[in-house]
């Protein structure tokens, strides 16, 4: 093959790039949703903890709200990927394994960026929860509804409605920063740029394909987000 | 926890502080630049400027910022053109490509905020200063542009922090800053803990910081919101 040029990068041809691209954004994806929906467990828990847990829940949420916002996102992935393989290294020389074990990047990187984005999606839930009117939750108790019922069919819907715009900014933000889970190895959409643009000297050209890749996931995702919202506040009056 | 480790840890930590405020002072002293010219950009009615400003602003929200990076260090050299310019002894040192990737990334989500300070003058405000016979530069230095930063203050502020916290990745390009030299202790000594919880600390304390004193410049904008002690005494007397 002589110098690739920039259609050899985006084609799916037997010489093109185009299908270990495809398969690094999905990887992306994959990290990005694994990342939020673990994000979406701990902001669910801690947004229960700033409502109405007791003070010592409220100060542990707190704590963590606080640090999580005030810490960049390398450090915290750099914490589970070093930190995940010291404890799996400590398990496996507990069970008899020789040597340094490392933690899977895709485990290190989903957890880093699940606890990242639990920070933001605590306050997008806490501030969704304030804004589901309190005569609703009165009214589902005045017609017997038990806690979790209530819950399940009044509090959980409401709450996901006010919150999908904030949970649409969150994963915007979750998109841009499963690019740095690259430094763990695992192969997402930045990390197999950064691999052809060593084996083929072309970096502007792989990681402009990788830009604008980014580009449009962001922008498809940002749409459909935006129709869900318009599609579940059908019952919001505006204005 | 190991102490003597850790204190260790904290002044190889900080005697790397310096690079990190000079990049994040840099970065955002630059972008402000851009950004504010983006922000008039966009409102200034010129077709052309304002799809430029736009498109811009759409490309560096929508990318991530170490693609920005890698692109500018690593990718403009793949052009002779490039590396035979008077540019290249900036463009070839890491660290002034991690300014210029920090500095174009925060003026696109800065040129919004000042967009909005902008959009929120009152109306009123210009044509007043209009009606006392300032021309149009002067109503702009004297009268849009403080009302407009009093209101895009706060959103700054956050940017500013998430500046603070993205010149963690320069150290992906060599770069020793704080991160740089944690990533760098944590894998010669696998004591992850200890250097997380300084290096996280130090970064806290910068962002406390950093609040405490965009909190102030609020206060000190924004005398007329503060209510005179004395007559808030005298209105809660009244409501007996």
């Amino acid at each position: 093959m002589n110098s690739p040029g920039f259609l050899d990068i985006v084609s799916f041809g037997p010489d093109g790039w185009g299908h270990v691209l495809a398969a690094g954004a999905w990887m992306t994806i994959l990290i990005a949703l694994a990342g939020i929906a673990i994000g979406s467990v701990i902001g669910t828990f801690g947004a229960w903890a700033k409502i109405s847990g007791g003070p010592v829940p409220r100060a542990i949420a707190e704590a963590y709200t606080t640090i999580l916002r005030g810490i960049p996102d390398l450090l915290v992935i750099y914490l589970f990927y070093f930190g995940g393989s010291a404890v799996v290294t400590a398990v496996g020389q507990f069970f008899g394994a020789e040597g340094f074990v490392s933690f899977p990047g895709f485990v290190a990187g989903a957890l880093a960026v699940g606890v990242t984005s639990g920070a933001q999606q605590t306050e997008v839930f806490r501030g969704a929860f304030r804004a589901v009117h309190p005569g609703e939750l009165e009214a589902a108790t005045a017609c017997g509804m038990g806690r979790v019922l209530r819950f399940r069919r009044i509090t959980a819907p409401l709450t996901l409605r006010h919150a999908l715009p904030g949970l649409g900014n969150v994963w915007q933000v979750v998109l841009k920063e499963s690019a740095l889970v690259s430094v763990t190895g695992v192969v997402e959409l930045l990390r197999q740029a950064q691999i052809g643009a060593g084996s083929t000297s072309l970096p502007f050209d792989f990681y402009f394909v990788a830009a604008m890749i980014y580009l449009a996931i962001s922008t498809v995702s940002g749409a459909f987000l935006n129709a869900s919202e318009h599609w579940f506040s059908r019952g919001v009056r505006r204005g | 926890m190991d102490i003597a480790f850790a204190s260790e840890t904290l002044m190889s930590l900080l005697s790397a502080l310096p690079l990190t405020l000079e990049l994040a002072v840099t970065a955002i002293a630059l972008g402000s630049v851009v950004a504010l010219a983006l922000a008039l950009a966009r409102l200034s009615g010129i077709l052309v400027l304002d799809w430029f400003a736009r498109a811009y602003v759409f490309v560096f929200r929508g990318t991530p910022l170490l693609v920005q990076i890698f692109l500018i260090y690593y990718g403009l050299s793949q052009f002779a053109a490039v590396r035979h310019s008077i540019f290249w002894p900036i463009l070839r040192e890491p660290y002034w490509c991690a300014v210029l990737a920090l500095m174009l990334n925060t003026a696109a989500y800065a040129s919004e905020i000042i967009r909005g300070g902008l959009l929120s003058v009152p109306h009123g405000q210009v044509e007043a200063a209009r009606a006392c016979g300032m021309p149009r530069f002067m109503i702009f230095r004297r009268i849009v542009m403080p009302l407009a930063i009093r209101q895009a203050l706060p959103g700054y502020g956050n940017e500013m922090i998430s500046m603070v916290k993205a010149t963690s990745l320069a150290s992906i390009i060599t770069l020793m800053e704080i991160t740089g030299v944690a990533a760098r202790i944590i894998s010669e000594s696998y004591r992850v803990i200890e250097v997380f919880v300084v290096a996280g600390a130090i970064y806290l304390a910068i962002n406390f910081l950093l609040t405490r004193l965009i909190a102030f410049i609020e206060y000190r904008l924004t005398p007329h919101q503060r209510q005179p002690l004395a007559i808030h005494g005298e209105l809660k007397g009244e409501a007996h």
